[in-house]
């Protein structure tokens, strides 16, 4: 009866914008060499909708639940590695596995490949990278048992140990077989894999798979957000002790976010391993929780369409647009002497000093894109 | 009339502070009852652990005859050593506050706590949460389009009857004070309740809005076959609505019984109430 007409028109309208971004991202694969000076812009693209992915999973958590937990990098790595070990074909297992004997000798690509064709590959890819995000959502709800009874900081650190924890056991030797110990995973099936075979032409889908992938992940979370779980979560948020009153079980909601959190953390840390062709503990450390943390305060806690902006730019900036910074020469000016190695960070940290402090609450506050075009609710009258 | 609220022998001690001592009452279906008393007295208290948000020390609650909160001085599923129980263990029922609620007991708060950044509808869109049926993924999926789309029809018609649909779309904490209470008991009625506790409903409010919010007591009562326990200090309010009346002081039930036998009750006047000549 409220806004349903409205709420289906908008609904088509933003289902439409994505197709075309989708269909945008599938031209720019094609139209840009990996020798042009453009073909930085994929790789923002192909790592940036990852991040997208791991801010707005954390935003989920942080930002619409309440609970500010900092083991983020924990679930990627349990993704990334429980996708990375589901996927390296039989050939490549023992040159990876050099120093031990690999334990999980199955690869879902291959065994469903070998099965049904092409098609199978495809299948056996999208089980292992739900499996990623399946095996972080049951390690999370482990967790979350004894951890969900703290409150905010103290959350943190929990969590926050968690990751160290997983990192650590993830490099211990003893486990060799199935994680390669603190050698890392490679040779598994990567974005550049996926191509499309028309005719004589080949489409190349290097960079529409990521994007896909972190479009259809944030979608469900969109979706999970508006509806009347995801309203529960700001209930908590905002007044636990009023949501407990009207009967929203705070055990049961809080373990719930954690969890799909955590899900599409595994997500993107499959996506991770993918698109950067290696999986390896080392790199998930905590400075990566703060690195995801950093997307969703620029971008906004509590938007959605914030945490992906931020997450963008966040990557550019430190991929494409500042690397003349670190290499010498940046918007002509060829100064080697003080564009070297780490400037580029001291100018970055200024940056996000400088939009923290101009923009409160990030850059999109708790609105969303479609927001900036209608009026606030209540603006006026809710005053400071 | 059957008793939809019943407390027996509750105690509730923090430390050595007994808030509530020994505290027996009884709820009939349809009434409107109140429980007064000075400041401290524990009545605030009694609410919390009737709605399950403290465990009591000793007692017994009972909801619509069912027994939901209960413990015994031995303490919290503690094996017993002697008597003709030895060997047992106590038994210990402590629900959470929203399992109660989902029982059919919804209650508001002294200091309001609304959801801030929520609008009106979506304040009483949310307390309606506890009665869907779909899970996370059917929800995700809308495949509850139905059941929604009923919520919001209920809204609709409960802001409409509490006077608050032309600002459904305002921010919750944007409403004046007194529309600020009535959203908050129309967001305990979206609960779906048999039985209301108002928390000083008119904590605040001047006489004319007071006087406003005891007819709008009495129509929810009415019109939702409502029976509602609130604890109140505007006299007239209290003296006006209620059926029946509880009075503590120092966490003890001093007295109890219609308006006219509180109001003549010599213990009620000299701990509570005063003498007219004095004020």
């Amino acid at each position: 009866m409220i806004g349903t007409q409205q709420s289906r028109k908008n609904s088509l309208t933003s289902l439409i914008l994505v197709a075309v971004m989708l269909a945008a991202v599938v031209v720019l694969d094609q139209v840009i060499k990996p020798t042009d000076s453009m073909s930085m812009l994929l790789k923002v693209l192909q790592k940036g909708s990852i991040y997208a992915l791991a801010a707005v999973s954390m935003n989920l958590l942080n930002g619409f639940t309440g609970l500010f937990s900092l083991g983020h990098a924990g679930f990627m790595l349990i993704g990334a590695y429980t996708y990375a070990i589901f996927t390296i074909p039989s050939e490549a297992r023992d040159v990876v596995y050099q120093y031990y004997d690999a334990a999980i000798r199955i690869s879902f690509p291959e065994v469903l490949g070998n099965a049904l064709g092409p098609v199978g590959t495809l299948v056996g890819v999208v089980l292992a990278v739900i499996a990623a995000g399946l095996a972080a959502a049951v390690i999370a709800w482990l967790i979350g048992l004894p951890v969900l009874r703290l409150k905010s900081d103290y959350l943190a650190i929990a969590t926050l140990g968690f990751a160290e924890v997983v990192r650590a056991v993830f490099q211990w030797g003893k486990l060799g077989p199935v994680t390669n110990g603190s050698n890392p995973l490679k040779s598994f099936v990567r974005i550049n894999a996926f191509q499309l075979k028309l005719g004589g032409t080949t489409i190349s889908l290097t960079t529409f798979v990521p994007v896909l992938l972190a479009t259809v992940c944030i979608a469900f979370i969109v979706l999970l957000v508006n509806s009347t779980y995801g309203r529960s979560f700001k209930a908590i948020r905002d007044d636990e002790v009023a949501a407990e009153a009207m009967g929203i079980n705070l055990a049961r909601h809080k373990m719930l976010s954690f969890c799909v959190s955590s899900f599409f953390a595994g997500v993107a840390g499959a996506g991770m391993a993918m698109v950067l062709g290696i999986a390896q503990a080392s790199n998930f450390k905590s400075a990566m929780t703060y690195e995801i943390l950093l997307m969703v305060v620029l971008g906004g806690i509590g938007s959605i369409s914030g945490s992906c902006i931020g997450a963008m730019l966040f990557i550019a900036a430190s991929e494409w647009w500042l690397r003349g910074l670190d290499s010498g020469v940046f918007l002509g000016i060829n100064a080697p002497g003080i564009f070297r190695n780490g400037f580029r960070l001291v100018v970055f940290s200024v940056i996000i000093m400088i939009v923290v402090l101009f923009f409160r609450k990030g850059i999109m506050g708790d609105r969303e894109l479609p927001d900036l075009l209608k009026k606030r609710p209540g603006k006026g009258a809710a005053g400071k | 009339m059957s008793t939809i609220l019943k407390v027996e022998n509750a105690t509730m001690q923090f430390g050595g502070v007994v808030a509530v001592d020994n505290l027996n009452l009884e709820v009939n279906e349809g009434e409107i009852v109140a429980l007064i008393g000075p400041n401290g007295a524990g009545k605030t208290t009694a609410f919390n652990v009737i709605t399950g948000v403290y465990q009591p020390t000793n007692g017994a609650v009972y909801f619509q005859g069912e027994r939901i909160v209960e413990n015994h001085p031995q303490g919290k599923l503690k094996k017993l050593y002697k008597g003709e129980h030895a060997g047992e263990y106590t038994h210990v029922l402590a629900p959470t506050p929203d399992h109660i609620t989902k029982l059919g007991m919804a209650r508001t708060f002294q200091n309001i706590r609304l959801w801030k950044s929520q609008t009106v509808f979506d304040n009483v869109l949310i307390a309606m949460h506890c009665r869907t049926h779909a899970n996370f993924l059917a929800a995700s999926f809308r495949f509850n389009r139905k059941e929604e789309r009923e919520q919001r029809d209920r809204v609709a018609g409960l802001l409409e009857t509490v006077g608050l649909y032309d600002v459904r779309n305002e921010l919750a904490t944007s409403l004046p004070y007194g529309k600020q209470r009535r959203l908050e008991i129309a967001r305990a009625l979206a609960t779906a309740p048999r039985l209301l506790l108002l928390d000083e409903p008119a904590a605040g409010m001047n006489p004319q809005e007071t006087q406003e919010l005891t007819a709008f007591i009495g129509e929810i009562r009415d019109s939702f076959h409502m029976t509602v326990f609130l604890i109140e200090h505007h006299m007239d309010l209290v003296m006006d609505i209620s059926d029946r009346i509880y009075v503590l002081d120092f966490g003890k039930l001093i007295a109890q019984g219609t308006p006219e036998e509180i109001q003549n009750n010599k213990r009620v006047i000299d701990a509570y109430l005063g003498v007219a000549e004095d004020a």
